[in-house]
This record gives C-alpha cells, sequence and structure tokens, in this order.
C-alpha cells in the first residue's frame, strides 16, 4: 500500500546547522495497517509525515502509494491519496469558515473545483447526520464559524473532514498533543473507532510511549534519522513500556518519551 | 448651518461613494478574503481609466471599453499574483512594483498624462441628459452596479472555488492538503480583485469626464479607510456583510470627507487626513488590548 524506499532528508546540508533529519530510512506498509511512530524531537518522525504528503521533496528516495510513485508530485496532487491532522488544533479547519462550510471544502478532497455551490443541501443534511453521530453537540452548529469552537471541537470536527472522502492514508500528526488529558483521550476514542470502522491505512507520529503502544498493530521507533525499532503483530502486542525502558531506557529518559 | 452644509454633501457623497465603492469591494477581496497585502491597486485604478478614455477617444463604444478596462485589470492583479508565487517576491514588493510599473503603461496607454471625455458621449452621457436632478439618475446608476457585483461576489465566495479562495486566505496549508493549488488560487482573486478596482477606474473616469494618470494615487489608503469604516458600522460577521460593509464604509468615508472639506480641510491635505484615520482605525486597538489590530496578512 505505502513503500517508503530509502528516503532520506538533510536540512541546511554543508552548513554548520546540518541536520540528517532521515537516514536511508525504508518501511513497507500493508492496506489496513495502523502504524504509531515515536520518537523524540528531532528523531525525523514529523519529517517523515512531510515526505510522505509532499510538503517539502527528499533529497533521496522514493514514495510509492499503491504503486504510484508521487515522490515528486506537489503537495496539493497527493491529496487525493492521503488526509492529515496536524497537532495544532488550528492547522486543520479554515477558522473564518462555518463547520458546514469547512465540511464542505473536506468533501472535495483530491477534486477540481467548480463553480457549484460549496455545500449543497443534501450533503448538508449528512453533515448533520456525522455530526450527531460524533455526539458533540455540533450537529446544531453548522453555520457557525468555526473560530469559536474549543480545540478538541476542532481537532473532532477535522477528523470528521478526513473520513468524508476516507483517503487511502491517514496522517496523524501528535494530533492529540496540545489537548487537555480528557479532550485527548475523546478524541484518540474517536481516531480509534474511525479507523477501526473504516478500516483505514494510517500512521500515528506520537511523543508518548504508552500511546505508541497502546493503539496500531505495529510501532516504529526513529532515532536521530534512523528506525530503531519494528515491531508488528504479536510482537508488538506483547510489548510494554517497562520493556521499552528495559531495551532503550538511556534515550528514553533522555528524551522524555515515557511521560 | 452645520447641518445645511451636512445636507448638502449627501447627494455628492453617494455618487463618489458608489463610484468608489468597487475599489473597497475589490481591496476586501484581496486583503480579507486572500489576507494578500496587494498594493497594486493605485496603478489598476488609473489602468482603467485610461483604457477606459483611450479607446472611447478612439471611437470604440463606452461599454466596450469598460469591458477592457475590466480585462486589463484582471490582466494586473493575475501578474501581481504571479510575481508572489512564481517568482516568490514579497506580497507587498509585488504590488509595489506591478503599480509602479503600471504608472508607465497607463503613460502609454493614454499616450500622454490625461484624455478629456467631455467632449465626446460616454456610458453616462444619456443620464446626465435627462430632464431631472442629475444626481438622481447617476446615483441610481452607481447603485445598480454596485449591489450587481456586491451579489455576485456574494454568490462566488459560496461557490466550490469560492470556498477554496476564502480558506487560502484563511488557511494554506489546510487547503492545500485538501488538492487545491493555492499559488493558483491567489493569482486568481488578484485578478478578479483588481479587476473590479479597474471597473471603478472606468467608470469614474467617465463619470467626471476625463482619466488622469495621477487618478490612482492613495487609492489604497482610502479604499481601506472605506473597509476599516464600514466594518465598524456593519460588521464582518458573513460575507455578505464584509462586501455590504465595503459600500457603506465607501459611501460614509466620501461624507466624512465632503465635511470635512466644507468645514476648511484643504484639498491637499485629504491623504495626510486619510492616512491619520487609518492609523486611528488600526492602531488604537492595539494600544487598548496591546496586541496586534484586526489586519491579519500573509507575507509580511
Amino acid at each position: 500500500m505505502l513503500k517508503i524506499e530509502n528516503l532520506t532528508k538533510t536540512f541546511n546540508p554543508g552548513t554548520v546547522d546540518q541536520k540528517v533529519a532521515l537516514n536511508n530510512v525504508t518501511i513497507i506498509i500493508e492496506r489496513g495497517d495502523f502504524v504509531t511512530v515515536i520518537g523524540s524531537n528531532g528523531a525525523g518522525k514529523t519529517t517523515l509525515l512531510n515526505l510522505i504528503s509532499g510538503t517539502y521533496l527528499p533529497d533521496g528516495g522514493r514514495v510509492v502509494i499503491d504503486g504510484i510513485d508521487v515522490t515528486r508530485l506537489p503537495e496539493h496532487k497527493r491529496a487525493k491519496y492521503m488526509g492529515r491532522i496536524f497537532q495544532d488544533p488550528l492547522m486543520g479547519t479554515a477558522a473564518s469558515m462555518t463547520i458546514e462550510e469547512n465540511l464542505g471544502m473536506a468533501d472535495l478532497r483530491g477534486m477540481s473545483r467548480t463553480l457549484r455551490w460549496g455545500v449543497s443541501k443534501s450533503r448538508s443534511e449528512n453533515y448533520q447526520r456525522s455530526l450527531k453521530e460524533m455526539g458533540l453537540g455540533l450537529e446544531t452548529r453548522l453555520k457557525q464559524s468555526v473560530s469559536l469552537l474549543s480545540g478538541g471541537q476542532r481537532q473532532s470536527l477535522t477528523l470528521l473532514m478526513v473520513t468524508l472522502t476516507l483517503p487511502k492514508l491517514l496522517l496523524l500528526d501528535e494530533h492529540t498533543a496540545a489537548l487537555d488529558p480528557k479532550t485527548a483521550k475523546r478524541v484518540m476514542d474517536l481516531t480509534q473507532t474511525i479507523i477501526s470502522e473504516n478500516q483505514l491505512t494510517a500512521i500515528m507520529v506520537t511523543h508518548n510511549m504508552e500511546q505508541a503502544i497502546r493503539f496500531g498493530n505495529r510501532l516504529i521507533m526513529l532515532h536521530e534519522g534512523n528506525i530503531q525499532l519494528d515491531i508488528v503483530g504479536e510482537e508488538k502486542k506483547a510489548f510494554t513500556v517497562q520493556e521499552a525502558v528495559k531495551r532503550f531506557g538511556a534515550t528514553l529518559k533522555d528524551e522524555s518519551l515515557l511521560g | 448651518m452645520f447641518f445645511e452644509s451636512m445636507l448638502r454633501v449627501i447627494p455628492g457623497s453617494l455618487e463618489q461613494g458608489l463610484a468608489y465603492a468597487l475599489v473597497a469591494l475589490g481591496i476586501v477581496i484581496s486583503f480579507r478574503i486572500l489576507s494578500f497585502p496587494d498594493l497594486t491597486v493605485d496603478g489598476s485604478f488609473a489602468l482603467g481609466g485610461a483604457v477606459t478614455a483611450r479607446l472611447i477617444f478612439e471611437g470604440v463604444s463606452p461599454s466596450l471599453s469598460i469591458l477592457a478596462a475590466v480585462i486589463s485589470g484582471f490582466t494586473a492583479g493575475c501578474l501581481t499574483g504571479l510575481l508572489n508565487t512564481r517568482l516568490k517576491i514579497n506580497s507587498l514588493l509585488a504590488g509595489i512594483l506591478m503599480m509602479t510599473m503600471l504608472y508607465s503603461i497607463n503613460l502609454r496607454v493614454m499616450g500622454r498624462s490625461n484624455i478629456q471625455l467631455l467632449t465626446v458621449d460616454t456610458l453616462l452621457t444619456p443620464l446626465e441628459n435627462l430632464d431631472m436632478n442629475r444626481f438622481i439618475p447617476i446615483i441610481l446608476f452607481f447603485l445598480v452596479v454596485t449591489v450587481v457585483v456586491k451579489l455576485a461576489t456574494d454568490l462566488f465566495l459560496h461557490t466550490q472555488i469560492g470556498f477554496a479562495m476564502r480558506a487560502t486566505g484563511d488557511n494554506e496549508q489546510m487547503i492545500r492538503t485538501l488538492g487545491v493549488n493555492t499559488d493558483n488560487m491567489t493569482v486568481m482573486g488578484l485578478g478578479l480583485s483588481n479587476a473590479l478596482v479597474a471597473l471603478s477606474g472606468a467608470l469614474v473616469a467617465q463619470d467626471q469626464g476625463f482619466a488622469d494618470v495621477g487618478m490612482g494615487i492613495g487609492m489604497i489608503v482610502a479604499g481601506l479607510a472605506a473597509i476599516i469604516i464600514g466594518e465598524t458600522l456593519v460588521g464582518t460577521k458573513t460575507i455578505q456583510r464584509l462586501t455590504l460593509a465595503a459600500i457603506i464604509g465607501s459611501i460614509v468615508y466620501k461624507m466624512i470627507i465632503s465635511i470635512g472639506l466644507r468645514l476648511g480641510l484643504a484639498p491637499t491635505d485629504l491623504k495626510m487626513a486619510t492616512g491619520v484615520m487609518v492609523i486611528l482605525a488600526l492602531g488604537i486597538p492595539a494600544l487598548k488590548k496591546e496586541k496586534e489590530g484586526k489586519l491579519h496578512l500573509r507575507g509580511v
């Protein structure tokens, strides 16, 4: 489904600030996999997502989705293959537009846009139903500006926007890290439900070992641009925080991944 | 005495305010919808006037000359957008470059620094010759044009492309991950914005009976003043209000200026007064809340 081959990215090459963000990383992800990626700041997690989504281009290597080489495609042309949720709840929605308008835009992910109405009547009823299922009480606020929503509500709305079109690949970039613990849990549960109900292929970057272990069927640990650990299935199920501490204790403590 | 002079400025301010309202509407699209501080406006306003005047002077029908003015304004706006998106020139600088180059272009278009249209027929000549107070048909004409353009803008901004344009100004990263080429949206939006500005320039030139290469100077600041006044009076909650604010603001701005002139403000100090008005409107909230004013822009 997703093939990442020998992906390499160096920032500020040839200067004193030179930083190898990803060093020849290869990962092959199967359809329906839910991969959690853990690592400290600067381990290359977000760079990995940025290279997959095309925010910037790699120095070497390939990104292949379902047999299509997207390595050189600009960000907006990859949109039809993937949905992405950022850490900052403000980044996933347009604040000055209404809930309904945001959903209308997400409905057209990767499609060409025309002079037809941005929100059709039938779709609007559809949005109302989906919002109701989410249980945040947003179904009565379709015509309200998104700027009035809380961070958790905005992140939940972003999740719903992703699921409208069910992209092949869902990229989650520490999407609960900026929320308070209670809201983070609710958003994470919602994420889990959406992924398993729709059998989405997902990559979730996280800072939190406990979260990386509890969710998903595969865990990848990045350290300074290299894969340090890659476990899947039963081995992943059996993996515990204690085990992680035993094997990578020094790095983990230094980088506060256990919090 | 004061109230009498207030009343006397109303018809003139309505005419002027409505004629210039399209500039404010254009600036709403660039500054408010796209969050792009486009300074092309000073040049594209005069461009509209220059194109329409030269064509009428050459015997082309006034309505056709307006169409040409709109197309030329659209082109100028698109070029500013291309300077910014393709050549990565800072948004403010791209507009200033375009505005400066348009000064030369406008002189070329007219072949001299101004063209008189008083002896030829314009779109407004039949209205001037009606057997009634000239203000009534002229104001009605500008009212109809402005309202039609406002409604068309409102409709456009609620289409799929309109949504994508609004999101480009609001959250560029987000709409790009949804598959929109935000560069194209910026180029197209600036084109539309300057098309409206050039339309205004063309209509003003036909109304006042001449086009002058300097007619656009200070237009951006005046337009901003109008928008800020309008937004204070009407609010910014919806797109419909945002565009209405441009029109109301433009009329009120002209009224304030006319009253100022009647009370003894020297015409030469007009731009100073307008600038101070904008500085106060943008600056006071910042001083009060110790944070940035309402104008939030990309690339600045």
